[in-house]
């Protein structure tokens, strides 16, 4: 009797892995870091009219030893790169990256001596996000490719 | 107070600078007088220390680069503000490319900055200046980039190391001296 009661226990089985992907994807931590006009549309997707919330990634986090994404949100100055290389250095694993906007994926309008021509050259990307700039509903929309591809990440 | 005006109060002080009176589409606030490269300093000393005139505010320092059209290609330009009398004047002069300007750092401290800034981004030495690094571009930048020959879609890679500038032990002898400099708060021995 009271082993069969053991076994009402509700318990639900699956693999350490699927486990983990679900607990990465699920509270994706961006640092509070913006470059330029693309981390005003980084605040509005964080506020209550987009509501990043929905996904799990609302927490901007003031450091980057407790943050799991880096949202590279404008254009990356030749003298800024060595600090977000820094910054991304600090972050601990697993740490994934995302290039908003045209100027932080290829310079954008800005083809000049100060700009970095795609922040690729500073840090790897896992998604990068078109727009100039673009609207939260496409950065929401990178997070969930951000998302696909972490639930595809293997152990 | 006209261009002519100032140069008339102006030139008995400096009498070996060449003053000359310049047009702008704001003259009547902001007077603009000529003045030959090499007696800047001694103009600006007078223009600062003299009562009456008593330019006290280094307000900027800016540069145009008319490369190819003119030489000598540089425009030099500074703006000076006197509160106390509520005017503004604005001194130009004409700068060859390789050609070293006199620093007015020994009238206003805080031109050192601008004329730091102007080197940067146009190339132009100022002697007698105490500290003249780059401000804006990384420091070891090469060329000038508001130069007309610049070529301003260089390609290059981006630094992505930029090592700290003091050592630990200067980080710390430094953050040690400035607590030693402070009175002890209230409540704490």
């Amino acid at each position: 009797m009271g082993i069969e009661t053991d076994f009402e226990i509700p318990v639900v089985t699956t693999q350490l892995e699927k486990v983990v992907q679900w607990a990465r994807r699920s509270a994706i931590w961006p640092v509070t870091f913006g470059l330029a006009c693309c981390a005003i549309e980084m605040m509005a997707m964080s506020c209550s009219r987009y509501d990043i919330a929905r996904f799990g990634a609302e927490v901007f986090r003031g450091s980057p030893r407790q943050s799991d994404l880096m949202i590279i949100a404008g254009r990356l100055s030749r003298k800024m790169a060595p600090a977000l290389r820094r910054i991304y250095d600090q972050m601990p694993e697993p740490k994934w990256v995302i290039s908003m906007g045209a100027c932080a994926s290829c310079g954008g309008v800005f083809d000049n001596y100060a700009i970095v021509q795609g922040s690729d050259q500073v840090v790897p990307i896992d998604v990068y996000i078109p727009g100039c700039p673009p609207r939260p509903e496409s950065v929401i929309y990178g997070i969930v490719q951000l998302q696909k591809k972490i639930a595809a990440q293997k152990m | 107070m006209t261009a002519t005006d100032l140069i008339a109060q102006l030139q008995p002080l400096v009498p070996e600078a060449t003053l000359s009176p310049l047009t702008a589409a704001d003259d009547d606030i902001n007077p603009t007088v000529g003045v030959s490269a090499e007696h800047i300093e001694p103009v600006c000393r007078a223009l600062c220390d003299t009562p009456g005139l008593e330019f006290v505010a280094f307000s900027d320092i800016t540069v145009a680069d008319f490369y190819p059209l003119r030489e000598p290609r540089f425009d030099v330009v500074y703006h000076l503000v006197s509160p106390q009398r509520r005017a503004r004047i604005r001194l130009k002069l004409q700068l060859a490319g390789g050609q070293p300007l006199r620093s007015v750092t020994s009238v206003w401290p805080g031109a050192g900055w601008p004329e730091r800034e102007v080197f940067d981004l146009f190339g132009i030495v100022f002697d007698g200046h105490e500290d003249l690094r780059r401000l804006m571009m990384p420091e070891d930048w090469e060329g000038h980039p508001l130069r007309k020959d610049y070529p301003v879609q260089v390609r290059k890679d981006a630094a992505t190391f930029m090592p700290l500038q003091v050592t630990e032990e200067e980080f710390r002898a430094s953050v040690e001296r400035d607590r030693a400099s402070r009175p002890a708060p209230e409540g704490k021995r």
